[in-house]
């Protein structure tokens, strides 16, 4: 494999309590932290060993996203990304245009395997992947916990609600990453420095003859209906005879 | 009358529950419900499926390349089927996640994922940030709609007192050869199903060990209950990863859910807050799950399941 691109989307962190604000317009993100989203980590991790095995050459970061969205490719250079395009875009995006704009880097860099989140811990549509996938008219395979090169091909171990599955498609093609794939590394500070003079190159989707087609509209954004906390039993006897009242047991 | 499209999730000739709960979500839309079984050999699995409420029509696709269900064998075949529909439906799934944006990007169509609720046949409720939000999503007249439906919001739709009529489609297409099925570990278990059971015991980090875990089985056995675990566990490798319960695993809303030495983290919880009553057990009285739990008990897990058992069988 030459090119290896791994889609990096900005996310509020994953630790962070994310609340929907009081006038319904969407979640506050005033000083909330932001990173790369956990399951892109994940991708770009596997690129990077890829790389590293000899199994590729070069690695590049790619993301839509507002112009912030620099300081996770940057992030992405630091784990040890060649380099980065970023499509600047300053709406929330819908899946179909962010596999639009991938699909417009592919055909430029020619790039043999795209890896990604199987989600993105925003929106969890899980569609940009596959969305990708059937716009090259190339394989899928989703939700992966184990990635072999075999040749021309690669065996991808899949998480599905049945336990694993076993799929081999043949490259180019699209792999979206599950989070028992791998563990990511952690950026040490040199690399850091170093990732600063990285190319890391910005355009947007008309640069790239994209054009967008949204056809939803967010109407409310509302909090999740809440659970009433219940009652603390004191032992197990308690907990049975109050299940058993129910009927629940 | 508008057509909607429902695709059906099945394996080895027998119909994935999750397919009556999709018909549902198409019934509270409202139109014409036809349900596609795309199949190597699909008359079983269309004669189940013809038997459920409120479906009008199934449309039987058998193609030697339907044996296992590849998104990219499978989606040029839906693509077609879909031509005219309002509106094409899969279960939030696995199979659902993996094919429909497939379906959608081919149909050039916009995908609502995880539908909730229905508020009509172009306003749907749908969670995003691991359920701490619910968005009202409206779609655009004339676009058709394609979803993956979240299971756990819709009751299954019974049995139709009359069959509906099964229809043999053919449609033309050559399979890819890119992609190849090679195997699914087929854990054959005869506990009841994660997905589908109306009580489920999970256990999470605080097991310890595969071994210690068997003390859930023990539990779930004895309340005729499935298996499940948090993404901790699972990572651990005390349970397999088809157990997971939240954002990333199974999202399944049982009548009963006993947590068992598992936090309440964010992600775990949006898996299971829709259940009917939960049950947590933890040593640690300010874990987050006891803020849904309609009762918590505080304590040691070890000691206390056994002693649970005793009460049970008594
Ligand atoms: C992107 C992303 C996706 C994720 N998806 C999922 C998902 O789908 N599902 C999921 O579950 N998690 C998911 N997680 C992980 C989640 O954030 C938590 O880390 C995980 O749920 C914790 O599992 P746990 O509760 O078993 O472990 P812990 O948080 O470690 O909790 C263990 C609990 O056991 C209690 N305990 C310890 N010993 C005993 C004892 N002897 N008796 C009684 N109680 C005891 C402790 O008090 C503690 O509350 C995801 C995380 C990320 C970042």
């Amino acid at each position: 494999m030459q090119k290896i691109m791994v889609c990096v989307k900005r996310v509020i962190d994953y630790n962070v309590r994310v609340r929907v604000k009081p006038d319904g317009s969407g979640v506050v993100t005033e000083g909330v932290k932001m990173s790369i989203n956990p399951f892109d980590e994940i991708a770009l991790e596997e690129a990077l060993r890829l790389r590293e095995q000899g199994a590729a050459t070069e690695v590049i970061a790619i993301s839509l996203g507002p112009d912030d969205t620099q300081q996770q490719l940057r992030t992405a250079l630091a784990m040890g990304a060649d380099r980065a395009i970023l499509v600047r875009h300053d709406a929330q995006a819908d899946p179909a245009t962010a596999a639009a704009a991938f699909m417009a880097l592919v055909s430029k860099e020619g790039a043999e395997l795209v890896l990604l989140g199987k989600q993105a811990i925003d929106d969890d549509a899980c569609q940009t992947g596959q969305r990708l996938a059937a716009l090259w008219d190339r394989p899928q395979a989703s939700a992966a916990s184990k990635i072999e090169v075999v040749g021309q091909s690669l065996r991808v171990t899949r998480e599905v609600d049945a336990g694993l599955e076993v799929n081999e498609i043949d490259l180019p093609g699209v792999v979206t990453v599950d989070l028992r794939l791998n563990e990511p590394r952690y950026v040490k500070l040199p690399d850091i420095m170093k990732a600063k003079k990285k190319p890391l190159e910005v355009t947007d989707l008309a640069a790239l003859g994209v054009e967008m087609d949204e056809p939803v509209t967010v109407l409310k954004w509302e909090p999740p209906p809440q659970r009433t906390k219940g009652i603390m039993v004191k032992d197990a006897a308690e907990l049975v005879s109050a299940l058993k009242q129910k009927g629940l047991v | 009358m508008s057509r909607i499209l429902v695709i059906a999730e099945h394996a080895a000739g027998k119909l994935n529950p999750s397919t009556a709960k999709v018909v549902a979500c198409a019934r509270a839309i409202g139109g014409e419900v036809e349900v596609a079984v795309l199949a190597a050999d699909g008359a079983a699995v269309a004669a189940q499926c013809a038997t459920l409420e409120g479906v009008s029509r199934v449309l039987q696709v058998d193609h030697p390349a339907n044996e296992h269900p590849l998104a990219a064998v499978l989606a040029p075949q839906v693509a077609a089927l879909a031509a005219g529909a309002g509106h094409v439906l899969g279960p939030s799934t696995t199979f659902g996640r993996d094919l429909m944006p497939r379906v959608a990007a081919l149909v050039k169509a916009p995908q609502l994922s995880e539908v909730m609720a229905v508020e009509s046949p172009r306003r749907f409720r749908r969670p995003v940030y691991a359920g701490n939000a619910v968005v009202t999503v409206e779609v655009a007249e004339g676009r058709q709609v394609v979803c993956t439906v979240r299971t756990a919001s819709f009751e299954a739709v019974g049995s139709a007192a009359a069959s509906a009529p099964v229809d043999q489609r053919s449609v033309e297409f050559s399979p890819p050869a890119h992609t190849r099925f090679v195997s699914v570990s087929a854990a054959a278990s005869d506990r009841p199903d994660l997905q589908t059971a109306a009580r489920v015991v999970s256990g999470g980090r605080a097991l310890g060990s595969a071994e210690k875990f068997q003390l859930i089985y023990s539990l779930a056995d004895k309340l005729g209950a499935a298996v499940g675990a948090s993404r901790a566990a699972v990572d651990a490798g005390y349970a397999p990863n088809e157990l997971q319960v939240g954002q990333t695993g199974k999202i399944i809303s049982p009548t009963l859910y006993v947590a068992v030495g598992i936090s309440g983290a964010i992600q775990h919880v949006t898996g299971m807050k829709d259940s009917g009553v939960i049950v947590a057990i933890n040593k640690d009285a300010e874990a987050p799950i006891f803020e849904i739990a309609d009762y918590g008990l505080v304590g040691d897990l070890f000691a206390l399941l056994p002693e649970i058992e005793t009460l049970l069988a008594s």
